[in-house]
């Protein structure tokens, strides 16, 4: 590759990374919410996700012949994903995690596989019925369509990109700014409301926030509605992004987006959203690995192909958790006896 | 003390119910595997050839051997169930009906690796959820030298040799030898005294240069065995069968340490999580590193080995000369898991043993009182791997066909499961519950899958032998609900988890008498009484 190509291809695989990002930014924090107030892995979340996903393809195709605005149906996809994932979430919360409170740590962690596992099969199941297994959306026309052609006028940045060799879908768009919408939301939500006062309050000392007139049950399930509603939305955006989902295919993003919320620092919400647009950024450059090797002629380097990107994240993980476990923006937790 | 104290139960005596029990169900399982003598019964030969009857058969017949457990009986009546229906009833039928061997060394199988899980998961508290991985070291181990993969490989070095042979040789093994001193010499450094930033550095960088003079001696060794690439063209010779099988265990027990050195120092979620990544990182590098694992393809045919007055004895005894090796297999897996069980009761009852659980329940404490931390969870994940490793060897002899499908995620679950099921901790429930747990997937849930597949208001897409995740993930949580300690727990275990059932921490419940205060009724507002007749500090 000659290096005046370089520098549009690095540009490109960047901005795919963050993109992708985003995605693993929204399922961490559902994540990292739940950890921040219960101290529980909800391994359950891949699959509340997934379940979004399932919903926003259900909507796509029922409103595909329906001659409405492509936008109207992606709010109705997300609103419909949100609401079904979010009370999913809380159903899940009521029947298997409340019951255990209080139990050694590995219960509930247990639980949560358990229930992981259910919903796959319960999923999978659905969907069957109606003779589907790999769900392909079908998006609204226009949607797959460029962002920003070069001869089109288009905003400045838009511009920019295109100028440096930057090609990016409308869907791509659409996928950022929805994004960065919800954590606006949820940022108001958790630091100007007094519901996320309260849940802040139940994260940090559950006993004394009761003592203080804080119901701990209802924020929990607040709590676990919001990042449910999270997971619907990550859902929707994932299924825009690679068209494809079925009910087995919650695991690697869940478990990338976890990773995601342990390298920012568990239990942060800033952290989270680093935590995912690093991955999604880590994971493009693993995948391009084998044109570095052939850049820089190291033989071993070119073997490396897509097939590894996966592991970026677990390499990450571990390297991360051995070297600093509270993460890029976590507080450390001082053992008390 | 309360339940120390309680009477025990009397238990009738059982002899006789134990021994008709396994004279009509080894009938029973004898008659239903023999396919020639069903086909002369008619409509009751069709009955029993139902996919539900004979999963049931299979299932009963195994319960002799809990029952032989659970049951009071005599000492002669619980050894003639046991040994006659594991070296006589199961290989006899088994000889009729291969499939039902292939079922008893997976159930084994899946035993060994639930009793090693359980050392690191119940005993030593440390959750792995990359349990698998070990499994599939000890697999790839035999699976590449025991089959024509190793000439492939051998031929790839033989054309890529890559510098003079002799010197890497000589490299690797001086690297190898001065780390391994430089790392033992260190650790003793650092048992006299307090471990400084140098020793530790020091010792990380001994351990890579460790790692890397094993590599370069590794291929080394490959590079001047390449000119025999086509003598080997099927594989090692199989007698060199049982010193992988030795091979393995250290295989495994080495990757276990290498896994466990940087991330034992986690805790809880954070390393259940972290070996839920390296689990997956072993499968992702299974799958692609083509060369050695064949990727997705998968290896085959993997070689069993051949114990030529074995055979002889198993074709003096009917078996047909394609089934020597699976009753090989059998008589290995079992003796195997006796040894594995009796490393189990042994270092249980051990110093070890004692450390483990003491840092299962309190890591903190536990190191206040003088356990090494580090040193006794190492202990921990090397024991459960090297279990792992020698089993996924047997697994690999045993199917002939190894594929990174094998070792998924899913399947570290599954062994979990069996070690909740069973009651962590517990060495019978453990193998109750991989008993249990396998017999439900390889036999009772495809049996209902076959019954009902024509049954047409049963969709498929709902068949119960597709729903296997749903029906393990609702085992689990119903579990983790109603019975956490398992189907046979660990007596200490039960205890634990029914803390206030027999509640004798008298803190909990404010004991203020024994403060001297006059009334017996001060106590915290935040601590009522468990029960209305409950004594709460002092006399009612």
């Amino acid at each position: 590759m000659e290096l005046s190509t370089l520098l549009p291809f690095l540009a490109n695989v960047i901005v795919g990374g963050l993109v992708l990002g985003f995605v693993y930014a929204i399922i961490a924090l559902g994540y990292t919410m739940v950890y921040g107030v219960l101290q529980l892995i909800n391994f359950a979340h891949s699959e509340v996700f997934v379940t979004g996903a399932v919903v926003g393809f259900e909507v796509f195709r029922v409103l595909a012949p329906v001659n409405m605005n492509g936008y109207l149906k992606l709010l109705i996809a997300l609103l419909a994903a949100m609401t079904i994932s979010g009370l999913l979430n809380v159903v899940i919360e009521r029947l298997a995690y409340r019951p255990l409170r209080g139990a050694p740590k590995l219960v509930p962690l247990i639980t949560a596989i358990g229930v992981s596992l259910i919903l796959q099969d319960v999923l999978r199941v659905i969907e069957g019925f109606q003779g589907r297994f790999d769900l392909t959306y079908t998006l609204p026309t226009g949607f797959s369509s460029a962002f920003c052609g070069p001869e089109s006028s288009c905003a400045p940045l838009g511009k920019f990109l295109t100028g440096i060799g930057v090609s990016l879908q409308l869907k791509d768009v659409i996928l950022i700014i929805v994004s960065l919408l919800s954590l606006a939301v949820l940022n108001y939500i958790v630091n100007r409301t007094r519901m996320g006062k309260a849940i802040r309050a139940v994260a940090q000392d559950r006993v004394t926030a009761g003592l203080m007139g804080i119901d701990g049950n209802r924020m929990i399930s607040a709590t676990f509605l919001i990042g449910g509603a999270l997971g619907g939305i990550s859902g929707v955006l994932f299924g825009m992004k690679f068209g494809t989902i079925n009910a087995y295919s919650g695991f690697i993003p869940g478990v990338t987006a976890f990773t995601a919320a342990v390298l920012g620092g568990i239990g942060s919400i800033p952290g989270a959203v680093l935590g995912g647009l690093l991955l999604g950024v880590l994971e493009k450059l693993i995948g391009v690995s084998n044109v570095f090797g052939e850049l820089l002629g190291i033989k071993n380097l070119a073997v490396i192909d897509d097939s590894y990107s996966k592991l970026g994240a677990f390499i990450a993980l571990v390297l991360i958790l051995i070297f600093k476990p509270t993460g890029l923006l976590g507080k450390s937790n001082v053992e008390k006896v | 003390m309360t339940a120390a104290l309680k009477s025990p139960k009397v238990t009738p005596d059982r002899t006789i119910l134990l021994v008709l029990f396994f004279i009509v169900t080894s009938a029973f399982l004898l008659v239903s595997h023999n396919g020639d003598l069903l086909n002369q019964m008619g409509a009751v030969g069709t009955a029993l050839k139902n996919p539900i009857v004979e999963a049931l058969m299979v299932s009963l017949f195994l319960a002799n051997i809990l029952f032989a457990y659970l049951w009071k009986a005599a000492p002669w009546a619980r050894a003639l169930v046991g040994i006659g229906s594991l070296l006589f009833v199961l290989p006899a039928a088994g000889r009729e009906d291969t499939s039902l061997l292939d079922l008893s060394i997976q159930i084994m199988i899946f035993a060994a690796l639930a009793l090693g899980l359980n050392i690191v998961v119940g005993l030593a508290g440390l959750l792995d959820l990359g349990y698998v991985a070990f499994f599939a070291v000890g697999a790839y181990t035999w699976g590449i030298v025991g089959s024509p993969r190793f000439a492939e490989i051998l031929r790839y070095f033989g054309e890529n040799p890559g510098g003079t042979n002799a010197g890497t040789l000589a490299i690797g093994l001086v690297l190898t030898v001065v780390t391994a001193a430089s790392m033992m010499y260190i650790n003793r450094l650092t048992s006299r005294a307090a471990p400084t930033a140098a020793t530790t550095w020091s010792f990380r960088l001994a351990s890579v240069g460790l790692v890397a003079g094993v590599i370069l001696t590794v291929r080394a060794i490959l590079v001047l065995m390449a000119p025999q690439a086509d003598g080997l063209a099927n594989g090692l010779n199989a007698g060199f069968f049982w010193l992988f099988l030795a091979l393995s265990i250290f295989a495994a027990a080495a990757v276990g340490v290498l896994i466990g050195l940087p991330v034992l120092k986690l805790k809880g979620d954070y390393l259940a999580i972290i070996t839920l990544g390296l689990g997956e990182v072993i499968r992702v590098l299974a799958n692609n590193l083509d060369l050695y694992s064949a990727g997705s393809q998968g290896i085959t045919p993997i070689k069993s080995a051949s114990v030529p007055w074995f055979d002889a004895a198993a074709g003096a005894l009917g078996f047909a000369p394609d089934q020597y090796y699976l009753l090989f297999l059998y008589v290995l897996v079992l003796v195997m898991i006796v040894l594995i069980l009796t490393v189990n009761v042994r270092l249980d009852r051990s110093r070890i043993g004692r450390a483990w659980i003491a840092i299962r329940d309190d890591e903190v404490a536990a190191q206040a009182m003088g356990v090494p931390l580090m040193q006794t969870k190492l202990i921990a994940f090397a024991t459960g791997a090297s279990f792992a490793g020698v089993m996924g060897m047997i697994f690999a002899a045993k199917q002939q066909f190894i594929s990174p499908e094998s070792f998924v995620l899913n399947q570290s679950i599954a062994i979990l499961s069996m070690v909740i099921l069973g009651g962590m901790g517990s060495f019978p429930g453990v193998i109750l519950g991989a008993a249990v747990v396998t017999l439900l997937n390889l036999r009772i849930l495809p049996g209902l899958g076959e019954a009902t597949a024509n049954v047409p208001w049963i969709p498929q897409d709902a068949n119960p032998g597709q729903l296997q995740r749903l029906i393990f993930g609702a085992i689990l949580v119903a579990m983790m609900l109603l019975r956490p300690e398992g189907l046979l727990p660990n007596r200490r275990r039960q205890l634990e988890l029914h803390h206030d059932d027999n509640q004798e921490d008298e803190s909990a419940q404010g004991n203020a008498g024994a403060l001297g205060t006059a009334s017996g009724d001060v106590y915290s507002a935040g601590y009522a009484p468990a029960k209305e007749d409950d004594k709460a500090g002092g006399s009612r």
